[in-house]
Order: structure tokens, then sequence, then C-alpha cells
């Protein structure tokens, strides 16, 4: 019984001291990331040298070598872990997957809707609000999606790190971070805020939990929500994989592209990318 | 003023043949997918796809336009005879790689949707991969070189908002910037990619 009690004990201890350590590196990491982003030295151009971008637009790799081992670390979990996952979901009957892709997209509009609000967008806040509080209710959870028959459609999603954009916050460095995989100086930050408030979803699992939801959906849900973007790309990103010279490099490309193209809200590319290098090119 | 006149009726006939020969970038498009469904369509081997989408895109994709484009500024420094192998290499790679990503494809639905002119060597030209039960609808976008009206060349594909062409050109760089800013990496590292 006393051992049965300690061991609790440890075990709680062991938890807490976790949790708060956790909670102190978010927080330190958030103030690094903030120091690194608003402040500039006497003597520099006025842009710190982590958060600017090379001459050309591209965003600097100003930790390459560590970001290669962690993007080699993130192929080694996906090869074992992941993608066999992916492949296994695959096999769930199309509803299913309908209905688990369509309950996660749902979960991310009380993201999107702040984001919304912050970067000026009211009218599609509202809409995205009709969307969600449609599919949550006669949609079940999110498991259906009445509202795009209703007008509520062409849903895209937003997040902080956009929202940072919108706000004329530059990229920073391009990092790779361990599990979660590309992202931008910019973006952490803005995945940060998800811990700090910023994700009502997030708040009610792991900030509060409630007698309904616990810590385990929070992150089911965000696992999920891997294995079906996962499990839709898994044909792309083979094709992609043996066909590269250096999967790296064309994995970063891809992201920094989908980003840009996110923020400025347009699928059209002369609109988001630098389009002057094709016109020099003569071959006919 | 006869040879005046004949002169004016000649420049008038050849803008019209000019204008007669110059093809519409969708219809150009909507040939080119045409063809490439039929080919994928084909009850033959996964080889006998692969050569004829390799001839399908020889006469309508800029290989060596693509290639210039992927060295990015290293193509300013880059000397003549590096050039050629660098083109040569990069032609074989290019169609491989190419015949590869296609070939695993069975009877993909593209409609051609639309199209922009944004000068008079460029046209975007939309359109949709159509879904199935394993994939969602794919928007892809087509740039064609229009320079020559009468026989437009596909420069890159946009898929989803992202360019390959520019993918494939920081993938380049980033070799050749690891090896010091020495092309010869890139085509060693392209030529060890055909081998295999």
């Amino acid at each position: 019984m006393v051992i049965g009690n300690y061991i609790k004990y440890r075990f709680t201890f062991v938890k807490d001291t976790i949790k708060i350590t956790s909670m102190f590196r978010i927080l330190r990491i958030f103030i690094i990331s903030l120091f690194i982003g608003t402040s500039s030295f006497a003597g520099s151009d006025g842009q710190n040298e982590l958060s600017k971008e090379s001459n050309n637009g591209e965003v600097k790799d100003c930790f390459e070598g560590i970001n290669r081992g962690i993007f080699a670390f993130n192929e080694v979990l996906d090869n074992i872990i992941v993608e066999p996952l992916a492949k296994g979901y695959r096999y769930l009957p199309s509803p299913i997957r309908k209905g688990t892709s369509n309950a996660i997209s749902n979960l991310s509009l009380v993201v999107t809707i702040p984001n919304n609000i912050l970067q000026g967008d009211f009218g599609l806040a509202g809409k995205n609000t009709g969307r969600f509080v449609v599919n949550s209710t006669i949609g079940i959870l999110g498991l259906f999606d009445p509202a795009s028959n209703l007008g509520l459609n062409n849903y895209e999603k937003e997040d902080w790190g956009q929202t940072l954009a919108t706000w004329g916050a530059g990229e920073g460095c391009y990092l790779v971070l361990p599990i979660l995989g590309p992202s931008t100086l910019r973006d952490t930050l803005g995945s940060l805020t998800t811990y700090m408030g910023g994700d009502a979803w997030y708040n009610i699992t792991v900030g509060n939990d409630t007698r309904y939801v616990s810590d385990f959906d929070y992150y089911a849900s965000v696992a999920t929500n891997g294995i079906d973007f996962r499990a839709k790309n898994l044909e792309s990103f083979q094709n992609l994989e043996e066909n590269s010279l250096d999967f790296y490099a064309s994995v970063k490309s891809l992201y920094l592209q989908d980003r840009r193209k996110r923020i400025a809200n347009s699928d059209n590319i002369t609109e988001t990318l630098d389009d002057s290098d094709w016109e020099e090119i003569e071959t006919q | 003023m006869k040879i005046v006149n004949q002169i004016f009726l000649a420049i008038i006939l050849s803008l019209f043949i000019t204008s007669a020969n110059a093809k519409d970038p969708m219809e150009f498009i909507g040939e080119v997918t045409n063809s490439a469904s039929n080919i994928l369509k084909e009850d033959i081997s996964i080889e006998q796809k692969a050569d004829k989408l390799i001839e399908l895109a020889e006469g309508s994709v800029d290989i060596n336009g693509i290639g210039m484009y992927s060295l990015g500024k290293h193509r300013k420094s880059i000397n003549d005879e590096r050039l050629t192998k660098y083109k040569n290499t990069f032609r074989e790679y290019f169609l491989k790689s190419f015949s590869s990503r296609l070939s695993q494809y069975s009877d993909p639905k593209i409609n051609v949707l639309s199209q922009k002119v944004i000068n008079e060597k460029y046209t975007i030209v939309s359109s949709v991969l159509i879904a199935t039960s394993e994939r969602p609808e794919v928007k892809i976008e087509w740039r064609v070189y229009t320079k020559d009206p009468s026989n437009p060349v596909i420069r890159d594909l946009i898929i989803e908002g992202l360019s390959l062409a520019r993918t494939q050109k920081e993938e380049f760089n980033s070799v050749i910037q690891g090896a010091n800013g020495d092309v010869s990496t890139l085509i060693a590292n392209l030529e060890e990619f055909n081998s295999k």
C-alpha cells in the first residue's frame, strides 16, 4: 500500500515536473523568438540576421545542419509510424474517412475564426461562424458538412502564423520541428499561440480538463489530422521522394510556396511568387 | 505604286497566315492532356507508356527552357562546355522523372477551364484533375510559353498553387550551394539519377 502510494506520488511528481518544465521551455522559446523577431542592433541595417530573408526573396536556412538532422529523424518516424498508419487509414471505408476529415476541419474553425477577425476579414469570420454552428449541430459534431450545401463553402484555414504575416512580420529563418515538420520562425511563434490560449479546442481539453473531453481528445485529433493529411498525399510524397535529388530542399520549397499562397489567399502563382526569372529565358 | 500595293498585300497576307497558324493555348493544353490520358488508358506495359509519354513531352514541353530556369543564377556563370553537358543530362533526367511520375496514374480526367494572358510570352491555362475516391479534385495550372504563337510549349506545371519548376530550381540551387557553387556536382547527381 505504502509502496503503491509512493509510486503514485513519484509518478504525479514526475508528470507535474514535465508539465512545468515544458511550460517554462515554451515560455523561454517564446521570449527568445519575440526578441529575435523584434530586436535590431546598432550598426545593423535595422533587420536582425535571424529574421531577415535573403536578397532574392528566398527564406534563409540559418540552421540548415540542425534542420537536416531533424528532417532525417522525422523521415524515420514517418517510415516506421506515420506512413504505415496512413496506409492502414486508407483501408477504412470512404464515408468514415470523409467524416473524420470533416470533423477535423470543423475543429480547425475555432482557430480560423479569431484569425479571420484579427486579419480584418469580418465577412469571412461571420461565414465561418455560421459554418461552425451548422456543422457542429445539424452536421453532428462536424462529421457531416451540410453548411457547404447552404452556401457556406470554400473554407480556407487560417492560423496565427498567417495573421502575423498579414500584420507585416517576416518569415524569419526556415526551421524543421521534430515531429511537426517544416516551419519558419514566424510560423513557430504562431503555433506557440495555440498553447497560450489561442486554440479553444486546446483550452477545453488540455488547458482545462472537463468532464466530457480530456488531453487525449486533443492529442488524438492532432494525430488523426496528421494521418489524414499523410493518407491524402501518400502517392505525391512517394513520387516527390523518388524523383528528388535533394528531398529536403524540395519539401522546404513546397512548404514555403504553400505558406505564401495561403497568406496571400490566392492560387494565382504570378501574384505570390517573383516571376522575373522566366522573362530572361529565350528558347524560341 | 503597283509595287507598294503588292508589298502591302504581302504584309497583310503574312499577318493573316501568322494569326491563322497561331494555336490557342487552351486548345493546346486540351490536346496535350487528351493525348496523355489516351496513353495512360491504353492496355500496354508501363515501359511502353513511358516511351509514348516521352515522345509527347518532347513535342509539347520546353525542356531546355525549364533546364535553364532550374539552373537559376548559376546559368550566368557556367561555361559553354559544362552548359552543353548540363542540357543533355537535364533532358534525360527530365524525361525520366516526367514519365515515371505520370505513368503511375491510370486514366486521369482533366478539364481545361480557362486561360489568362500574362504578356505576349506567357499564358496561364487553368484546369482541374477530377476527384476520385482516393484523392480530392486537384487544380492544375500550365505556364505556356507563347513567344512563337504557332508553336506554344509548356514551361511549368502549377499544382494547387505550387510550381514544380520553382521547386526544382530551389532543389538544384541547394545541391549546387552544398558543393560550394560547383555545377559539376549537380551534373553528377543528375547522371546518377539517370543511371538508376
